[in-house]
């Protein structure tokens, strides 16, 4: 019976290939893997450390650490300690700040890197791109203390504007007219300084549009802005989302910038044009020089909160960019 | 020199016009002949002394060239001899390349497209373009493709399921996407893609259809099925196209042109009705290339 299946020729079993590689290709494999291996080596025990540090505020606050607004540290006439550590005013600022920052600079970057890929003459684009190029590497505490100077009595007045006309919309409202240092003024400084990269990754994607999707258009009668619209903007989604991500990395770590214009209070606040509120990073900043014992352990969990909020925008841009480039290209 | 100073150069453009005439000339005496009257669509194209440059280099030098309404004319020649960079200066995609600069006027009926004032837009509307490699817009649908000539020229149609259906019907593509018109066109062989792309391109009506070696990224099968849409799209317009393949030419057109560089800028040698071109050419060079002897 199984002789008649048997006829057919059984296949050999697949061999295994293998090849030895010279040594000199097996040192520099090495070496690169291990340069390789350190980013997240260091990004693991980055977040190890964080973690095992605040691991007793963790124990000790509980979900109270991620829903509490205080931060107080109480020394009792017998000596007693006790501590009330909440991030919650400052997770939200931060969210609140950065969301401030996107909605202002990513538009602003996209028309940038539009002009400086379809419009800038020839002679201008060189310019132009390092310039941008430069302010991305412009250290932070410039554009605090431009915004603090500069940038905040403008901004001031714009915010009374807002209050004015749209004070009907809710973060627009204000619970009392104060508008210095808000964090309306800290998303306006944000905004410009995650401009530069949003433009240069937008600026990258958009001169990778295939020229015959481009072609296809003009030959079809498009404007320059129709060609813009139907091919460039489909095509270069994904890579503005995967900029504003990288900005929004930014926007979220950014310390001495918000620390500079802001007015750091542990309050939860919605307004945006009210001058209050915080970020985790700059909250850091401003406790970590005084701070003790319980406090410094809270400053670190505090940290790992960052480090995990971050992480998790991160994975989320990957996953936005990753399913935009399935459904589209 | 630049396009924008182009105005400059029509004393060139008629100092050359009398030395080419008569080629062109042939061409239209035998468009007559053809009758192409009965093109409702169809319009006549007429190229003079063109020239084309790209930076300080002449890729082209000094072709007329009459297109009569309702006819094809086949551009012939060897790789580098100016053909795709002549097609491409008939409805100002030339100007596309940065450093591209022409003389000459292409007049579309009686009209310079290159005269001060001209929408480029709307004269692309009018001189339509399929390209070597077919293009669709990858991130929208099969019917969408079809339409977005439409949306890019912001125009309005009454009816857009309608012409959706004739123009995937003239290009022949009607009967296999019918049931999958919101599918993505990235899904299509590229065949299929190639008459999406005529469809396109018919969907906003132009007069005269320019097509850049539309089959030379394609297999035998689909290349015989875009003869055939040529061959219907031929009664409605006029039809410019350029190829490498003489069995297509002698196919497909009712005129040939043959344009030759001989290592300077690139010319027209010869044009006439098709048969003849192919059976008793005037030129050495035009014969040379059509039996195969280089090329």
């Amino acid at each position: 019976m199984s002789a008649t299946i048997s006829q057919r020729p059984v296949p050999p079993a697949a061999r295994e290939i293998t090849t030895k590689p010279r040594t000199s290709d097996r040192i520099f494999r090495g070496v690169v893997t291990g340069f390789g291996m350190a980013s997240l080596a260091i990004l693991t025990l980055i977040g190890l450390f964080l973690a095992l540090r605040g691991f007793q505020t963790f124990k000790h606050e509980g979900l109270h650490f991620l829903t509490g607004v205080k931060w107080e540290s109480v020394t009792s006439d017998s000596g007693k300690v006790t501590t009330d550590f909440g991030v919650g005013a400052m997770l939200i600022g931060t969210v609140l700040i950065a969301c401030v920052a996107l909605v202002v600079g990513v538009p602003l970057s996209v028309l940038s890197a539009l002009y400086l890929s379809f419009y800038v003459p020839e002679r201008l684009k060189k310019l132009l791109v390092s310039v941008v190029d430069l302010m991305a590497a412009f250290p932070s505490i410039l554009y605090g203390l431009w915004g603090f100077f500069i940038l905040m009595p403008m901004v001031e007045y714009w915010a009374k504007l807002l209050y004015k006309y749209l004070r009907w919309i809710p973060i627009f409202d204000a619970p009392q007219p104060f508008f210095e240092r808000s964090p309306f003024v800290a998303g306006i400084v944000l905004a410009i300084m995650i401009i530069p990269i949003v433009t240069s990754v937008s600026r990258e994607i958009f001169a990778q549009t295939p020229l015959d999707r481009v072609q296809a258009a003009y030959a079809l009668g498009a404007t320059r802005w129709a060609m813009i619209k139907t091919v460039v903007l489909p095509f270069g989604s994904s890579g503005i989302v995967g900029g504003a991500m990288l900005g929004l990395g930014r926007a979220f770590g950014e310390t001495v910038a918000v620390f500079s214009v802001l007015n750091i209070v542990f309050k939860v606040n919605f307004h945006i044009l009210y001058g209050t509120g915080g970020n985790i990073a700059s909250m850091i900043i401003l406790k970590w020089g005084e701070a003790t014992g319980d406090e410094t352990k809270a400053l670190l969990a505090a940290g790992f909160i960052l480090f995990v909020l971050t992480l998790l925008v991160n994975m989320l841009a990957n996953f936005i960019v990753r399913r935009t480039l399935k459904s589209g290209k | 020199m630049p396009i924008n100073e182009y105005s400059d150069g029509e004393d060139m453009s008629i100092d050359a016009a009398p030395a080419t005439n008569s080629l062109a000339g042939v061409a239209s005496a035998h468009a007559n002949a053809r009758q192409p009257g009965n093109a409702p669509l169809g319009s006549g194209l007429e190229a003079r002394g063109i020239h084309a440059w790209f930076g300080k280099h002449l890729a082209l030098e000094n072709v007329s060239l009459d297109f009569a309404s309702g006819t094809v004319t086949a551009l012939i020649g060897p790789s580098g001899c100016g053909k795709s960079t002549f097609i491409r200066t008939l409805n100002r995609m030339h100007e596309f390349i940065p450093s591209a600069a022409m003389a000459g006027e292409v007049l579309l009926d009686g009209q310079d497209i290159y005269s001060k004032g001209m929408d480029v837009t709307k004269i692309r509307l009018q001189i339509g373009m399929v390209f070597q490699k077919p293009n669709p817009f990858p991130s929208m649908t099969i019917g969408e493709n079809v339409l977005s000539g439409l949306k890019l020229a912001q125009l309005k149609v009454e009816n857009k399921d309608e012409l959706m259906q004739e123009c995937l019907e003239r290009a022949g593509l009607w009967a296999e996407v019918k049931d999958r018109l919101g599918a993505h066109a990235g899904g299509l062989s590229g065949g299929q893609q190639q008459r999406l792309c005529i469809a396109r391109a018919l969907a906003v009506k132009p007069k005269v259809l320019l097509m850049d070696e539309p089959c030379s990224a394609l297999d035998p099968g689909s290349t015989l099925r875009i003869e055939d849409t040529i061959g219907q799209l031929a009664q409605t317009m006029t039809i410019i196209i350029v190829t490498h393949n003489m069995q297509q030419a002698a196919r497909v057109s009712d005129y040939t042109a043959f344009f030759l560089s001989d290592g300077g800028p690139g010319n027209m040698i010869e044009v006439g009705p098709t048969n003849e071109i192919f059976s008793r050419p005037r030129d050495q060079r035009t014969e040379n290339y059509v039996s195969g002897r280089f090329g």
